[in-house]
């Protein structure tokens, strides 16, 4: 019975697994094949799409475009999450309970009510969107990510530890320094690189806000409209695919190396 | 133990500490010699570990102050005070190994690497953990880490160095050990040591001084022999050890003498000497004896000054002693009486029949 049951755990896991990343595969291998039509058989192996993408300088505006977006949403959700994180690991204040969960709540609500929402106020208040526009929504949308990696950093920074480097004779700053900012720090890159690789993969806030600046997803949105153009984007999604996972994987390594340090769970429990 | 012990080296000049409404220090007033181990003692509450704060500066008293070596620490910050704490969670840099930790300080101070070098090394060896400089603190064991944070504060040379519960998260052997070190350690340099403790034995066993806090103030402060044989009042007396208290009356004054009428004792007279003259002798109402100072006499042994009979209820063997739980004739609530386990004597069964013997000098009187 019981190795019964586990051999279902076992099935049910590898169906699991196929389901989720099955589709994800079908994208480089269509990216490497030769015909313009996606569907199988393959037809013959090709790099053509991705040099094509080297000559495509609307491609590279639009780059360029989510590197500044998502660069400026890293910074300011990061510094925004850090100082949320802090103030909620360190002091208890009158309704800090319900403080953390509004700030936390853009994480399950729907991002298409958050989009709708704020072109809504923007369009209120008379702004004009621009990348500024989308840097708002996606600092929204990923401080609750920046906050939930820095609050495991701040609370595996025992208070203590900052006294005992107070009392050994260092000053504020050298403290901030020398013990602080040494061990928060895997974390703050840790939440640069989460929020950074949320920021380059979000489309609907982008689609919503942005003016005559496109971002990455929003141009591959464009691009879907044009059948012969489906190869290319399939380049570019692996490009972006392997970018994001390989970023996410240095954010998780330093986020669990900077908990290690500090003896603390190091699994994702602590988000 | 050194003759240096009768200058101050700390002096709380009624220090009160409030936080918000809440109260954690009522006007504390104590010296503390220097080169001398003192320990804070008393429950979790008492205020021991805030005052310890208030000493190394990270806890502005609210009212009244605290000098050290002969000068007012009022405004000075804690990393600018001759003092270095031992924390109770060692707070070891999880970032830095052991010979980054203990130099921590010194590098403030702007020392070279050279002679930063050979201070840490020196110490490293006086705590036995030279062979443990490139370590984490991860890789160190809870005494090793304890060691390291020692090692720490004594690199600063500092006058006075405080411990905030430093052996609370060891365990019992390890914690024995550590206590024997420590103090034979703090004998050696002759550096003030002030222990925070809420374990009585260990207070008892490291100390030259203890000052027991209840609720923020200090209710007896003496060595530990004087804690444990005259306590002033039944709380110490009963934080302190064991003791057994008895209801008294008192009959007569004497000079020499104050005549008890005690329960399940019968009537005494206690010599005076042992009782501090301001005591206000009349309101005695309360009698305390310790464990030991009751005997279960054997047949042949007459030499006890008084005898009283009683029924064995319980015991409790601890290998070298054992408890009794004895009900004395005439009195209900059974007191405690320990006995040395010494060769050809047997533990004595529930339900025994004994007679108890017990002195006047060994009680210690109490009001309310």
């Amino acid at each position: 019975m019981k190795w019964l049951s586990s051999k279902w755990l076992a099935v049910y896991a590898v169906v699991y697994m196929i389901f989720l990343y099955a589709p994800v595969i079908l994208l480089p291998l269509f990216a490497f094949n030769t015909s313009t039509i996606i569907a199988f058989p393959l037809s013959g192996f090709t790099t053509e799409w991705f040099v094509g993408l080297w000559y495509t300088d609307t491609l590279h505006i639009a780059l360029g475009n989510s590197m500044f977006v998502g660069v400026t949403t890293a910074l300011l959700s990061t510094l925004l999450g850090a100082f949320a994180a802090r103030a909620s690991a360190r002091f208890a204040f009158p309704g800090k309970t319900g403080i953390v969960g509004l700030i936390m709540l853009p994480l399950v609500l729907p991002e298409i009510i958050i989009a709708v929402a704020l072109l809504v106020m923007l369009n209120q208040l008379g702004m004009p969107l621009s990348l500024w526009t989308v840097v708002g929504g996606h600092v929204l949308i990923c401080t609750p990510f920046a906050i939930a990696i820095l609050s495991s950093s701040y609370r595996g920074l025992d208070r203590e530890l900052e006294e005992a480097s107070f009392d050994l004779g260092e000053s504020r700053w050298g403290t901030f320094r020398r013990v602080t900012l040494p061990l928060v720090l895997p974390g703050v890159i840790s939440s640069l690189l989460i929020t950074f690789t949320i920021s380059l993969d979000e489309f609907i806030i982008a689609f919503f806000l942005t003016g005559t600046d496109v971002t990455l997803p929003v141009y591959i949105w464009s691009q879907l409209r044009f059948p012969a153009k489906l190869p290319s984007v399939m380049a570019l999604g692996t490009i972006l695919l392997l970018v994001s996972v390989v970023l996410l994987i240095i954010a998780e390594a330093l986020r669990r190396r900077s908990a290690a340090r500090q003896g603390v769970d190091t699994t994702l429990a602590g988000l | 133990m050194k003759d240096t012990h009768t200058k101050p080296m700390i002096v709380i000049d009624q220090v009160v500490k409030k936080f918000g409404s809440f109260t954690a220090l009522h006007g504390i007033s104590a010296e503390i010699r220097e080169g001398e181990f003192f320990s804070l003692l008393g429950p979790s509450g008492c205020g021991k570990t805030t005052l310890l704060r208030v000493i190394a500066g990270f806890e502005p008293p609210t009212k009244g102050k605290v000098a050290i070596g002969g000068k007012d620490m009022s405004g000075i910050p804690a990393n600018s005070r001759p003092t270095n704490m031992v924390f109770q969670s060692y707070a070891i840099f999880p970032h830095l190994n052991v010979e980054e930790n203990v130099g921590y300080g010194l590098k403030t101070r702007k020392m070279s690497k050279a002679d930063i070098a050979r201070d840490v090394a020196e110490v490293l060896k006086l705590v036995d953990m030279e062979s443990y400089g490139k370590r984490k603190a991860h890789e160190l064991s809870g005494g090793q880490r304890q060691r390291v944070a020692l090692a720490r504060a004594l690199v600063m040379r500092p006058e006075v160095i405080l411990l905030d519960e430093p052996l609370s998260a060891l365990d019992k052997k390890l914690r024995d050990q550590m206590q024997v070190e420590l103090r034979s350690l703090q004998r050696s340099i002759g550096i003030t040591f002030i222990l925070v403790t809420h374990d009585q034995e260990e207070a008892l066993i490291m100390s030259d001084r203890i000052a027991v806090m209840f609720d923020g103030r200090i209710e007896q402060l003496d060595t530990p022999e004087g804690l444990y044989r005259r306590p002033v009042n039944r709380r110490v007396a009963s934080f302190i050890g064991v003791m057994n208290f008895l209801p008294a009356k008192v009959l007569g004054v004497t000079d020499q003498h104050v005549k008890l009428d005690i329960a399940a004792l019968g009537q005494i007279d206690v010599p005076r000497h042992d009782i501090d003259p301001a005591f206000d002798i009349e309101a005695v109402d309360t009698i305390g004896v310790r464990p030991e100072m009751f005997t279960l006499l054997a047949d042949a042994d007459d030499t006890a000054q008084m005898k009283v009979q009683g029924e064995v209820v319980d015991s409790e063997y601890y290998g070298d002693m054992t408890y009794y739980s004895v009900r004395l004739a005439g009195h209900d609530t059974p007191v405690t009486i320990s006995m040395r386990n010494t060769a050809g004597r047997s533990v004595v069964p529930p339900g025994s029949q004994v007679t108890v013997g017990w002195g006047a000098d060994s009680i210690v009187v109490f009001k309310e």
